[in-house]
This record gives C-alpha cells, sequence and structure tokens, in this order.
C-alpha cells in the first residue's frame, strides 16, 4: 500500500521513472523485524569537476538533481552517495577543491542526513587521503529503522581490493547479525565480475560476497558503471546505479567502455529511490529540475 | 676420464646449457606509462615459452590479462619479468588494473597468440 502511495506521488510530481521490485526480505521475516516501511535516495558519480563532450551541462548536474530530490513530496529519510564524488586529478590542491565545491553544493539537499563513499576517483591516487579529510571514513556501518547498512571501501585500493584487514572487519560485523536480518551494503564498484576487462569488478569481491552469503535478506547497491543494472549472486541482488555525470556502454556491448554520446533530450542520468519495505522497490528519478 | 677433467668439462657445459635457455626464451619487453603501453601490441607463438619484462616509466601499474590467467604490478625502477608458455591461439586484451589517474579506462592492449 505505501509502496503504491509513493508510486503515485512520483508519478503526480512527473518524476517516476522505471520501477523496479525486488523480491527480496521475504514478507514474513521483513515485519517481524521492521521498524517500518522507509525510503532512501542514491545518487552516484557525480564526478563534480569532469569537463567534456561526454556531458556540456557538466557544471550544472548536480545542482539539478539535488533540487529534483527536494521537489520530492514525501522526503527520503536519507541519502547516499555511492562514490566517484570528484573527478579525479593528479593535483591533490585540485582534488580538495573539488571535494570543498562538491560539498557545497550538495549541502542544499534539503535531507541533512547523507551518507558518502569513495569511489577510485576521489580515493585512488592517494588512498583516500583527502577523501577521509572531507568526509571521514570510507567503510563504516549504520541502522536505521531495522536495516543494517554496510559500507565497503573497494577504491582506496588502486588495485580495486577490499583488502584482508576490511574483510576481517565485514566478517566481524557479520558475526554479530542473525542470519534473517536485513543488511544492505553500500560499496562503488560491483562486487561480481560484471566486466573485469572494463575495471567492473572488485578484485577480491568474491570473498565478501562469501561472508555475505550465509544472510538470507542482503542486498547491494552500487554505481561505477553508470547505467543501471540488476544482477544476483545466489540470491543476492545486487543494482547499480545511474551516473550523474554520463551514462556509460551497457557491459561487453563493444571493445572499449565509453561514454554514450550526450542527447540533451534524454541524457540517461538520475537518482534513484528505494523503498525498504517487505520488498525492496527501486523507482528511477530522472534530472528534471533545472 | 678423471674426476678433475669432468669438472673442467662440467662447467663450460653448464654455462653452455645457461647461455642457450637464454638465448632460446625469448623475451618481450613492454614499458607502461600513464595511459599506454608501449607496445600495445605483441605477437608471441603458441606452445613457445616467452618472457614478458615489464617496466613502468612514471608510477606503479598493472597488466592483467584474464584470459591466460595473467596479472602483475608493474613498479617503476625495477624490472618485472613474467614467464608464459601460451596454450590457445588468439588475441588476448590485456589492462592496466592499478587505478593510475585520468585515462586509466583507456591503457590497455592486445597480446596476440599465432598458431
Amino acid at each position: 500500500m505505501l509502496q503504491r502511495h509513493r508510486r503515485d506521488f512520483l508519478k503526480l510530481a512527473g518524476l517516476a521513472g522505471v520501477t523496479f521490485t525486488a523480491g527480496l526480505f521475504p514478507p514474513g521475516e521483513a515485519s517481524a523485524q521492521a521498524g517500518g516501511d522507509f525510503h532512501f535516495v542514491q545518487f552516484s558519480d557525480t564526478h563534480w569537476g569532469f569537463k567534456g563532450a561526454a556531458n556540456p551541462d557538466s557544471e550544472n548536474t548536480l545542482a539539478k538533481a539535488v533540487a529534483t530530490v527536494n521537489g520530492l513530496a514525501n522526503p527520503p529519510d536519507f541519502i547516499v552517495f555511492t562514490g566517484d564524488l570528484t573527478h579525479t586529478t593528479d593535483d591533490p590542491k585540485e582534488r580538495r577543491a573539488r571535494m570543498q565545491r562538491f560539498r557545497e553544493i550538495v549541502a542544499g539537499l534539503r535531507v541533512k542526513d547523507v551518507r558518502f563513499m569513495p569511489g577510485e576517483h576521489d580515493a585512488s591516487l592517494d588512498a583516500g587521503e583527502a577523501y577521509k579529510e572531507f568526509f571521514g571514513a570510507t567503510n563504516y556501518t549504520f541502522d536505521h529503522k531495522g536495516v543494517h547498512f554496510i559500507v565497503l571501501d573497494n577504491v582506496s585500493d588502486p588495485a580495486a581490493k577490499l583488502g584482508t584487514a576490511q574483510l576481517a572487519w565485514l566478517e566481524a560485523d557479520l558475526k554479530q547479525r542473525k542470519p534473517d536480518d536485513r543488511i544492505v551494503v553500500l560499496t562503488h564498484r560491483p562486487l561480481f565480475a560484471l566486466q573485469p576487462d572494463w575495471d567492473w569488478t572488485t578484485a577480491d569481491g568474491d570473498k565478501a560476497i562469501e561472508l555475505l552469503m550465509p544472510y538470507g535478506n542482503v542486498v547491494v547497491f552500487y554505481g561505477h558503471i553508470h547505467q543501471e543494472h540488476h544482477h544476483m549472486t545466489g540470491h543476492i541482488a545486487h543494482h547499480a546505479a545511474k551516473s550523474l555525470i554520463f551514462p556509460l556502454v551497457v557491459p561487453g556491448s563493444q571493445p572499449r567502455r565509453a561514454p554514450k554520446p550526450y542527447d540533451p533530450a534524454q541524457p540517461d542520468l538520475g537518482t534513484r529511490d528505494v523503498t525498504m519495505g517487505s520488498k525492496v522497490s527501486l523507482v528511477e528519478l530522472p534530472v528534471t529540475r533545472s | 676420464m678423471t674426476r678433475r677433467f669432468m669438472m673442467m668439462l662440467g662447467v663450460p657445459l653448464a654455462l653452455a646449457a645457461a647461455r642457450l635457455a637464454a638465448e632460446t626464451t625469448p623475451e618481450v619487453r613492454i614499458g607502461a606509462k600513464k595511459f599506454a603501453f608501449h607496445p600495445n601490441k605483441v605477437t608471441v607463438k603458441l606452445g613457445r615459452p616467452v618472457v614478458l619484462v615489464l617496466t613502468s616509466e612514471d608510477r606503479i601499474h598493472g597488466l592483467k590479462l584474464p584470459e591466460l590467467g595473467l596479472r602483475a604490478e608493474i613498479v617503476p625502477g625495477q624490472e618485472t619479468r613474467v614467464s608464459l608458455t601460451p596454450q590457445k591461439a588468439g588475441s588476448f586484451a590485456f589492462f592496466c588494473d592499478v587505478f593510475c589517474g585520468d585515462g586509466h579506462e583507456d591503457m590497455d592492449g592486445t597480446l596476440v597468440v599465432e598458431a
């Protein structure tokens, strides 16, 4: 019922994109644990500082996305950014300037509970040093209304590894969970081998999936590939989000990964609204506000 | 033959064998520099041992060739030597798998294994 209402208001607001409902969190188990349905919004791959033909409007896209989400009739409980907040640069001073400007723009979000994580563009050239100065830890957990969120860092190591220390940390955290706990993993790169020759994988992501596998209610949200994508590893769903800078081509569709040509009428950029109820519902939110 | 004679004979033979092995195992040198491999296309022979000699001119890069199970880090100031005996013919993509900056995504190449 709540999901239908949410779709109704999104349609009324002219914001709703494709709706995807994942058959996760079996109703009996979820209702027993949930503190009530809620929704959050996922931003990803804003790449602040990018300039190029792939998005001639790059200086305005993030602000438009902020305005779009601020315009939601039912504000989300919180917002997550799944990495690549800024576009990479070799200059440490410029890297910090981009992070500063990014932070100023997203300060315009009306929802003030905002969770960040790095992408390789933010953190791979300095092992996350600048990122930590601005946004804090690169891996952490938080809980919201009965759901346990785990943020994994697969970018501070430039070889795209979680690393043994972080995997041990994940294992220790999971040991505190019950098998039917609701768990959401947020990360930047796909944990599974989506397209390894395009860097669309995590070198030791299979170890994280193995640790998560005993838990019956797990869903992963990530970015990096600049397009909507849905994949199952066993019972675990992995959902990639659109970017807010430029869309990339479909994995494996051509020899090299590349941005799609810019189309001002259909830029294929956006955020995503995620409703956590007895099922997980995804609604893509195109950038519409000027 | 005396033991001394055998030793006199054995040492040069061992050296010659080592030299022969070195001479008969071809080396292919590949340099890495943001954001390209030089050369970015190399050709080797099916079933013939080869040593890839990898060097970097600027920073740490990686070379990953998934289809042949190869992966190496390339550290500036040293040679990374990777022995390989290709067991299947074809063209195989390799790429840098250590994020190295804006252009990293374009840093790739092709290993051609000729039958």
